[in-house]
């Protein structure tokens, strides 16, 4: 293998990318109102898009033959890198727009810095994915505003989602051996660095929507490690099904 | 009543005798007002600098910005265009359907007003 960091920092980016993606999907057909459904399935395929120039990508470097479909399919709970926020469960319309602008107000700024990447491949998924990042900020920080400054219930329900969602923004800041190494190469963004940029994304959405990102003490992290909730595996079953019953089915 | 509504013809018997005869309109607001439901959006797509905005179809939003955002998810999705804009449907007055006889047929028969009259020299080429 060329380059056996940036293989697994890419990996665990393609992760989130995709178990996000098809989270969104979920909401195919059920969101609250036909508009609300284009807008989260748009989302969710550019996510799979920025998933599939990573899996090639990291498939490239690992120079092993296996496809982007192997790297998305055919891989257990535990071999996913995911920061566990994204595979939370989508729970009501509030949960899904806070979790969307938790992760995208982080990947807006990480896709800028990675513009200066030392690897064009990576600097050209940096560009194409900071457009899309920019627009899923604006779009689920507008719902975040009007549900967290709306009606008696939207904003109760969009405390809820703060509630449950703030334990796992820690890990967004968190690098894990491999993307440590990747950022000393020059090669991806230093995570860590970027706790400013995102809270400058965040706090005059937050301030709009009359809400607070509370203290937590003991922040969920793992997904890095391969440490997973249960719901991982769920989506997994259901993500996978295809390639595992018919192995190597293409379109 | 027609503070910010479509305005729509009723028909005379129903109504006063001339659209200065308070009641002639008949508002969307007055229909809104009931059901208390998102409003609707006209939306209009500029497909590339120096062509109009067309209009393309309606959404359902809550304001104006949202009512951005859900057109841009509808009605661009295959880079139909590089402007939009969004109007408050109840912001437009339409012709009725039922006077589409006095509105429209008046001009059947004048035929020339159509340039079609005139020799156009080949020189000109198309016009």
């Amino acid at each position: 293998m060329k380059d056996e960091n940036l293989f697994n920092a890419l990996i665990e980016l393609a992760d989130d990318h995709s178990i996000l993606c098809h989270r969104l999907g979920e909401w195919c057909g059920h969101a609250p109102i036909l508009e609300e459904d284009l807008a989260l399935t748009n989302m969710a395929l550019d996510l799979i898009g920025t998933a599939r120039n990573l899996y090639t990508y990291a498939a490239e470097i690992e120079g092993r033959g296996r496809s982007e479909d192997d790297l998305a399919y055919l891989r257990n709970e535990r071999q996913f890198r995911n920061l566990l926020m994204v595979e939370r469960p989508n729970g009501d319309f509030a949960h899904t727009m806070l979790r969307q602008l938790f992760f995208a107000a982080f990947m807006e700024p990480y896709w800028q810095a990675a513009l200066e990447s030392r690897d064009e491949t990576l600097r050209g998924i940096a560009g194409k994915a900071l457009k899309e990042m920019g627009y899923h900020i604006r779009h689920a920080g507008e719902w975040v505003i009007r549900l967290g400054d709306g009606t008696e219930e939207s904003a109760e329900r969009m405390q809820a989602a703060m509630e449950a969602l703030h334990i796992y923004v820690d890990e967004l800041f968190h690098s894990s051996p491999a993307a440590e190494a990747a950022a000393k190469a020059g090669l991806l963004p230093e995570r860590g660095a970027l706790r400013t940029a995102w809270l400058e994304n965040i706090t005059p959405i937050l301030a709009e929507a009359r809400l607070e990102l509370p203290e937590a003490p003991n922040p969920q992290i793992g997904g890095r490690a391969g440490l997973h909730g249960e719901d991982l595996g769920h989506i997994l079953c259901e993500m996978q099904y295809l390639q595992r019953s018919h192995p190597g089915a293409t379109w | 009543m027609q503070k910010n509504g479509r305005l729509r013809w009723r028909p005379r018997s129903e109504a006063g005798a001339s659209p200065r005869t308070p009641g002639y309109f008949r508002t969307n607001d007055e229909e809104s007002e009931m059901k208390e439901e998102t409003p609707l959006w006209e939306v209009f797509i500029r497909p590339r600098n120096g062509l109009a905005h067309r209009h393309v179809g309606s959404v359902h939003a809550a304001d104006a910005v949202l009512a951005l955002d859900a057109a841009r998810d509808v009605y661009t999705r295959r880079g139909e265009g590089n402007s939009i804009w969004v109007v408050p449907s109840a912001a437009i007055t339409a012709s009725d359907p039922d006077h589409a006889d006095e509105t429209f047929d008046p001009t059947a028969d004048k035929i020339y007003r159509h340039p079609t009259f005139y020799d156009i020299p080949e020189d000109v080429g198309h016009m």
